[in-house]
């Protein structure tokens, strides 16, 4: 694949290993684990047991009816990834890795989490398989992503704030990493999004290639055939879920499939953002892979600014930056204004509540979609549920638009 | 001529004591400061390394965190680091300095600007956490050329086969990290574990110096002392947080404070 080719460290312009010296057998032994294992059959169908039987698959493929009249253009479909256990793709991710700890005979799983959703379900994974779960997690996020705090203290993990930097994602994942490599003998580290070392960018798309093969088949059965224009719109954070929605289509030509990223522009009057790709950063190594990431001059990472906790990154998948450089994929911003706006009009004329990411996606995908015509089927991935952004939703739009679950 | 890293070792060897190794950040807690800092535990220390502090160091425990964080804060650029190194070289031409950071701050100013300053400034060694090899070994090969030490890191998951490998390729000097931490963990192992790794690093070619760090203070450097060298850093970052946090002077603070450790290994 590829992809795949591209990550090998020190080949391509993405991804690579820069990491320390300690970590560079662990990650050598899981990468050895995992391409023994993503070849065997029983390991495949162990997965697929657990993807259908606990995580529950398909997630629904269905068309926003109300929606599509609305806007007047396209239709507009949604694959709604959030009826997946626990409200998010995270959990694709998440069970591989305790899989594959299991299998290397770990005992303790650590992982790092913006929204909670990744931590949330890798505590879910983590019960389920029997697996200590740590999580870390920034303190701004612990304060504005509470439900899934609690959710991941009932599943028994340790939640450990971090105070570093700008208590966010970024400095969550450094000191899982610093966790890590302090406990790698006993412990196996789940990286919550396509970043990081080349492995843990590979495992997780891999996983949450489900996504993809689900909507291949779900597409054929509604269609009889892959449409002749068909748009993939979906969020982009780290980029596991856009990947993952993607990744079946990627051999087609882009004049039929499209893929649309779609990046956290951050507050409307605000020069912070969380896009990488869409504002022109420069490449550079954060988390051990080159990738486009925030950053001044000197090449220190800077601060992120989004409504979305789980899009509040100043990097992204060495993935998306190949697909970017290629062309293959186009990626764009919207802001936490757009977003919300978004939000309000899929909740309204649909039984459907998008989480703060996917909002950011069908802000994009509702504005083109009134240029486009009903022969083009727009596809937006509804990768979370909003019920963790209860208390954001509340603050910015007012009680009505909160549900209790 | 003998680049003065290697130079420092010969000395220590023949006053019968390991090296000692010191770690401070660059513009900690302003540039000004972290010079005069480096002036005063030159009395005692064989090799001052310097690290380049950067916000998102995946290797490195609270102290350190704290000193770079603090460095930036104050405004600390990478060119004033190596105006610093010169500085220092006006006011000691032979003592050895070894930079430390990422390697996105390399990248970021670029590696050919990078060892040309490194070279006008006076820098004798480059240390970079999280370029390993093989990753490291073109850059590596830039900085023999410019005579220049890059120093490599061993570590107890490092496997024998790499191990042969790293040190077939290595420059003269290496770096031993003692455990499985992040910089300034509480040691975990026995010094006895540790010299016997250490030692099994030294059979592969006994002619290249290797250094212990991570994790040594006051109170465990003593027990260390058959190692090349020793590389103390966290202590010391600890030792100016808690200097200005009580509002005393950090420069003699660390100052006695590395003549202690000196004293300890003699």
């Amino acid at each position: 694949m590829i992809r795949e080719i591209n990550l090998v460290s020190g080949g391509g312009k993405f991804g690579g290993n820069f990491v320390p010296e300690t970590l560079k057998k662990p990650i050598e032994d899981l990468e050895i684990l995992f391409n023994k294992l993503k070849k065997d059959k029983n390991f495949i169908s162990e997965r697929d047991k657990y993807f259908k039987n606990w995580v529950g698959t398909p997630t629904r493929f269905i068309k926003l009816e109300n929606l599509s009249k609305y806007v007047g253009g396209a239709q507009i479909w949604s694959k709604v990834v959030s009826d997946a256990n626990g409200g998010a793709h995270k959990i694709y991710n998440a069970t591989v890795h305790c899989l594959l700890a299991k299998r290397a005979g770990k005992k303790i799983i650590c992982g790092d989490t913006g929204a909670g959703y990744a931590g949330k379900m890798l505590s879910m994974a983590a019960k389920k398989f029997g697996l200590k779960c740590k999580i870390f997690m920034g303190a701004k996020d612990i304060d504005r992503q509470q439900p899934n705090v609690k959710a991941m203290k009932k599943n028994g993990a340790e939640v450990i704030p971090v105070y570093s930097g700008s208590q966010t994602l970024v400095d969550a994942v450094s000191e899982c990493m610093r966790f890590w490599v302090a406990n790698c003998d006993t412990t196996a580290m789940c990286v919550g999004s396509t970043v990081g070392p080349a492995i843990f960018v590979r495992i997780c798309g891999w996983s949450t290639s489900q996504i993809s093969r689900e909507l291949k088949i779900q597409l054929l059965d509604e269609f009889g055939s892959i449409p002749k224009k068909l748009k993939l719109y979906n969020c982009v954070g780290g980029g596991s879920s856009s990947f993952g929605f993607w990744n079946e289509f990627m051999d087609y030509d882009k004049k039929q499939c499209e893929f649309i990223g779609v990046e956290a522009g951050g507050p409307a009057k605000s020069k912070k953002h969380a896009a990488p790709l869409t504002y022109g950063s420069k490449i550079g190594i954060l988390h051990g892979a080159a990738q486009y990431v925030n950053q001044n001059s000197e090449g220190q990472i800077e601060e992120t600014e989004s409504i979305s906790a789980g899009l509040d990154y100043p990097g992204i998948s060495p993935l998306h930056c190949f697909l970017k450089d290629t062309k293959r994929a186009r990626y764009t911003a919207a802001s936490d204004e757009e977003a919300l706006e978004a939000f309000k009009l899929v909740t309204k004329f649909e039984k459907l509540r998008p989480s703060l990411e996917p909002s950011h996606a069908f802000s994009v995908a509702i504005k083109e979609s009134k240029k486009l015509n009903k022969d083009t089927i727009v596809v937006v991935n509804s990768c979370g549920d909003a019920y963790k952004d209860r208390s954001i939703l509340r603050k910015r739009l007012g009680k009505k638009y909160v549900k209790s679950n | 001529m003998l680049n003065p890293i290697s130079a420092a070792f010969k000395r220590a060897k023949k006053e019968n004591r390991p090296a000692l190794l010191t770690y401070t950040v660059a513009g900690d807690s302003t540039k000004k400061q972290s010079l005069e800092i480096l002036k005063s535990i030159s009395k005692n220390a064989d090799i001052l390394e310097l690290g380049v502090p950067h916000n998102t160091p995946v290797a490195d425990g609270s102290q350190i965190q704290t000193s770079a964080y603090r460095a930036i804060k104050n405004g600390i650029r990478t060119i004033d680091i190596f105006n610093i190194v010169k500085d220092f070289k006006k006011f000691n031409k032979t003592k050895p300095v070894i930079l430390m950071g990422y390697y996105n701050m390399i990248f970021q100013y670029g590696e050919n600007k990078f060892l040309k300053e490194c070279k006008i400034s006076g820098v004798n060694g480059l240390i970079v956490v999280d370029l390993p090899w093989p990753e490291n070994s073109k850059f590596a090969k830039k900085c023999k050329k410019k005579s220049i030490y890059f120093i490599q890191l061993l570590s107890p998951t490092t496997t024998n086969k790499r191990l042969n490998k790293i040190i077939k390729y290595s420059h003269q000097m290496n770096y031993f990290i003692s455990m499985l931490s992040t910089t300034g963990g509480k040691l975990k192992v026995s010094p006895k574990e540790i010299l016997k790794n250490y030692k099994k690093i030294k059979r592969i070619n006994p002619k290249k110096e290797v250094v212990i760090g991570f994790g040594i203070t006051e109170k465990t450097i003593g027990k260390l002392k058959s190692a090349d060298g020793l590389v103390v850093g966290s202590a010391i970052c600890k030792e100016i947080t808690r200097s200005l946090k009580s509002g005393q002077n950090p420069v003699t603070n660390v100052g006695s404070l590395v003549n202690k450790l000196k004293n300890k290994i003699k």
